[in-house]
């Protein structure tokens, strides 16, 4: 059952043809079978899914239950929830219990969703294939020698393996979209300021915004539109009306400009990947879209600009991690400076601290107008690019990662290399700009490729509409992988 | 060899604990005297995942101290964070306004004690005022070689107020302090409370040869919580340098701390240790943007400023300006004397203000009272006045029912005058009678008086004033006095 649809999920539990403890049962069961091979979860929550499941089985019964109800559902670990470990991928907070939940959590907790888990992840989302995290890799459920994206890979690879039909994610510089992209499932990044950052903890905190996975369009609609709305808690987050995020979900292709940026399309995307993208764009055009070239001109400066100001903010977000109040602190220390350098060199792992230093190095006096500031302008730049784009097209379509799933360890060594392959997502994060990514196809290896659309401010219900259609066209979203059981 | 003729040159930094109810950024009290961390919620502990929302009250204060200033209320103005690790410093930044603060400009007028008795008119221009948070407090006492955090004041909004080095001796940068604490106690944004710390000066020093146009090296003289100690600390530094400099030394810049036990100033840390506070905007706060209606609405809340009081005390009331500015260094006393004027008449308002700077403030020193709390009413004072003014008791008099007055031992002075039998003799009959009671009883005065000492007649005076138990109108005696002996 938890391979259905929510649709057909929720319309059984009404019809108590199964109820939210089977559900959760077989989430867990899930769970339990597959995870050695995949390292999806850092903490499975079986006592709190199994209460939080009868207790939407009685708002089931009582008639008060609502289109998430009784569905499993796991988060990253980035999310704090009150009761539960919260570890951020990190030593630093292998030993953390939030004292409150996440914004995001609570939404779900009062939709009537039933955590199973928290999900692995690169460490502070510090990454782009989760092998940084304390708890170990992630590995991909398409072939277990590849990574599964990151930084928010737990999510994906959970969906992506049926242990949970819907997860939440974070998307920095693309940890929604490339992890959904490699593990072949949908996966969406809302506007900035949709999503409250309260309780989500801060990597960059003018890239973060929280994230929806589903295998489908459809599913990531009922997930987003639960998570979106203003919460005074978080001076970034917008106050508006938010619109259900499936309402364009019937809204036929035709007439949809599509724009395809020269850029993207020019150089650096693999041969299988390219095929993908390309067949998934022409099924794009036989279902109606019209195609238009447009033109990205700054886009080649997003990733130097995102790595100087995603690391400055985190180089300040993570100082709180100090070994003071929580979290990990030295055993052995002389003075303070002693037990703050012990505490954070044993805390941090090597891409955390690779990213500090730089931040440290942008913001230092003397350089901050060189980087900080000069990255800045890059920003408005590269947001000015996509408003000049969005004048001739709709929604801008192109590849979401170069390549399909990589080695494990096969990236490690040469974090430039790395970072190049968020090449056709940190654009977005950098403008703050809604984004999916959906499944369209597979490549070598027989490993998934996923295409990528763009979309104008708060335009998430036609990027999901738009998406919607063509999964209802293709069946690439419904391809599962064999997962090995334990 | 002529001594140089030193020049000193003062600025001052002062934080303004602003009197909100709650934190800057949080919604935890700001109560003073607590229990140590129990006024710290999840935000002041830097908790991961939380975030800052900025209090309105804490901005409506920053705005009303810049239009009591006739500063520039910026319309948008940034909060930026100050990086450095110290352990009452739960996040690893303090959030401050660096480059763009919310108030700029603006200047305090004030008389200076000349130190001869008279007092000189002075113009302070202020650089800036920004809003920031305050930090926690170290303990380090009781813990056995540890270090004890309360949390309890981190996140207290602060308005740091920053002059222009335009004072040029101790006596010029107490007296700005005052007016400057007098003034954010009128406009209601701050308690004044020195002892508690919710104002705290520091003190940049330097001195420069007189005609020299370029300013010296300056010291920091951090943390000073007393009128008395920004005095010493400000005198003892000044000889300092110009003994280190007359020496063959050089002053360095360095940040320094006074030792009210010593009255001695000693280096904290130099130049060359000074931190790189890596600021950079506060990606979790948006610009804060103030609109002129917003200013408009707190500009039509402002009570009557001192300056423009002061002005119409002297120009209604016929008042000097030292009058008029010792009646208005406190809102409560410039009440206090308006509601005696408004009892007593205009006509005596230069009486009335006599008396209360006189006799009300003598006593109320003595016995540490506010005003406030006078056991003298306003409306009681008024009373005294007014038969001062209409000869019913002569000052002397006067100051005898003050007393009463004060001690309750009636309910006005018409009452204490009655009962007591005070009133003033201004039957010329009676007077003339007991004038020659006098002059019979002190014929040696008579005669030295005829033989030219003027000094005998004060003494026969002071006798008829003895006579009459002191109810003689003084004036009349005189007159009558002079008539029987010429």
């Amino acid at each position: 059952m938890i391979d259905s649809s929510l649709k057909d999920i929720a319309a059984a539990l009404r019809a108590k043809t199964v109820s939210a403890v089977e559900l959760a049962t077989d989430s867990l069961a899930r769970i339990q079978a597959r995870d050695g091979q995949i390292n999806a979860f850092v903490t499975v929550d079986e006592g709190g899914a199994l209460a939080a499941a009868r207790a939407a089985d009685a708002r089931i019964k009582d008639g008060s239950a609502g289109p998430l109800t009784g569905i499993p559902l796991a988060h990253k670990d980035v999310f704090c929830t009150e009761g539960v470990l919260t570890t951020c991928g990190s030593k630093m907070l292998a030993n953390f219990t939030s004292p409150y939940d996440a914004h995001v959590v609570s939404l779900l907790k009062a939709a009537g969703a039933v955590m199973v888990g928290k999900t692995n992840m690169d460490e502070f989302a510090m990454g782009s294939s989760n092998e940084s995290s304390h708890a170990g890799p992630t590995r991909n459920p398409w072939d277990t020698t590849k990574v599964p994206g990151g930084s928010s890979g737990g999510s994906a690879a959970a969906v992506a393996a049926r242990m949970v039909p819907i997860a939440t994610g974070t998307d920095t510089g693309g940890s929604v979209r490339q992890p959904a992209a490699l593990c072949g499932i949908t996966g969406i990044k809302p506007t900035y300021g949709s999503v409250s950052r309260f309780g989500m903890i801060a990597y960059a905190s003018s890239l973060d915004q929280g994230g929806a996975f589903a295998r489908s369009a459809e599913d990531c609609a009922t997930l987003l539109t639960a998570m979106m709305g203003h919460d005074p808690r978080d001076s970034t987050s917008l106050e508006r009306s938010y619109d259900d995020c499936g309402a364009s979900l019937a809204q036929p292709l035709a007439g949809l400009r599509i724009g395809l940026p020269r850029e993207f399309f020019a150089e650096g995307m693999s041969d299988d990947v390219r095929a993908a993208v390309d067949a998934a764009i022409a099924e794009y055009r036989r279902l109606g879209a019209t195609l238009v070239e447009v033109s990205l001109p700054n886009a080649r400066l997003a990733i130097p600009a995102y790595y100087v100001i995603a690391p400055a903010e985190a180089s300040s977000n993570l100082s709180r991690f100090d070994g003071v109040r929580y979290g990990h602190r030295a055993a052995q220390y002389t003075d303070l400076n002693d037990m703050y350098c012990k505490s954070r060199a044993e805390g941090f792992g090597p891409e955390v601290k690779r990213r500090i230093l730089v931040g440290t190095y942008v913001l230092s006096h003397g350089y901050y107008d060189a980087y900080y500031i000069k990255a800045q302008k890059l920003r408005r730049l590269i947001a000015q690019d996509f408003a000049a784009a969005f004048e001739q097209c709709d929604i801008i379509a192109g590849p979401t990662n170069p390549t399909v799933a990589y080695g494990l360890g096969e990236k490690t060594s040469d974090p430039v290399q790395m970072y190049l392959g968020d090449i056709y997502t940190v654009a977005v994060n950098l403008a703050g700009l809604p984004a999916l990514s959906h499944p369209a196809g597979f490549g070598a290896g027989g490993l998934p490729v996923g295409l990528q659309l763009i979309g104008k401010y708060f335009h998430e219900a036609n990027l999901l509409g738009a998406a919607h259609q063509f999964q209802q066209a293709t069946d690439w979203h419904t391809r599962a992988p064999a997962v090995q059981e334990a | 060899m002529s001594r140089t003729d030193w020049e000193v040159v003062i600025g001052l930094e002062i934080h303004t604990q602003l009197n909100t109810q709650s934190k800057i950024f949080s919604g935890a009290s700001i109560a003073f005297g607590a229990e140590p961390n129990v006024q710290a919620c999840g935000v002041d502990i830097a908790l991961p995942g939380v975030l800052p929302v900025l209090n309105k009250g804490a901005v409506e204060r920053a705005i009303r101290f810049g239009l009591a200033i006739g500063a520039t209320v910026a319309p948008k103005s940034v909060f930026a964070r100050k990086n450095y690790f110290y352990p009452d410093l739960p996040k690893g930044y303090q959030i401050s306004q660096f480059e763009l603060p919310v108030v700029v400009g603006g200047h305090i007028d004030l008389l200076v004690p000349d130190g001869k008795g008279g007092a000189y008119e002075k113009r302070v221009n202020l650089t800036r005022a920004h809003l920031e948070e305050d930090a926690g407090k170290s303990l380090h006492e009781d813990f056995h070689g540890m270090t004890g955090i309360d949390l309890n004041r981190a996140g207290t909004p602060l308005l740091e107020i920053v002059s222009e080095p335009d004072m040029r001796s101790s006596a010029e940068a107490v007296a700005y302090a005052r007016a400057l604490h007098a003034l954010v106690r009128w406009i209601d944004i701050c308690d004044g409370n020195m002892q508690e710390g919710s104002f705290r000066c520091d003190a940049n020093v330097s001195v420069r040869p007189r005609g020299q146009a370029e300013f010296g090296t300056r010291r920091e003289i951090k943390n000073l919580n007393s009128f008395r100690f920004l005095q010493q600390a400000i005198d003892y530094e000044i000889q300092w340098q110009i003994d280190l400099i007359e020496d063959g030394g050089k002053v360095q810049q360095a940040t320094v701390l006074f030792d009210p036990d010593t009255g001695e100033t000693r280096a904290m840390r130099s130049k060359e240790d000074a931190h790189d506070y890596r600021y950079f905007p506060d990606p979790d706060l948006l610009p804060l943007v103030i609109d002129s209606a917003w200013i408009e609405r707190v500009k039509g809340e402002l009570p009557e400023l001192p300056a423009a009081l002061s002005a119409r005390f002297q120009g209604e009331y016929g008042l000097s300006a030292y009058d008029a500015t010792t009646l208005t260094a406190s809102r409560e006393t410039a009440q206090y004397y308006l509601d005696v004027v408004a009892a007593a008449g205009a006509a005596n308002a230069k009486t009335c203000a006599n008396w209360v700077m006189g006799d009300l403030a003598a006593r109320l020193n003595k016995a540490e009272l506010d005003i406030t709390a006078s056991p003298v009413s306003a409306a009681q004072l008024a009373g005294l006045v007014a038969r001062i003014a209409d000869n019913t008791i002569s000052n002397a008099i006067a100051k005898k029912v003050f007393e009463a007055l004060w001690s309750g031992e009636g309910e006005s002075a018409d009452a204490i005058i009655e009962a007591q039998g005070l009133k003033q003799v201004t039957d010329s009959g009676a007077i003339e009678a007991i004038i020659d009671e006098v002059l019979a009883a002190n014929q040696k005065s008579v005669e030295e008086f005829r033989a030219g000492k003027e000094k005998a007649f004060n003494a026969l005076v002071g006798q008829c004033m003895k006579a009459s138990k002191g109810k003689a109108n003084p004036a009349q005696v005189n007159e009558i006095l002079k008539k029987k002996l010429g």
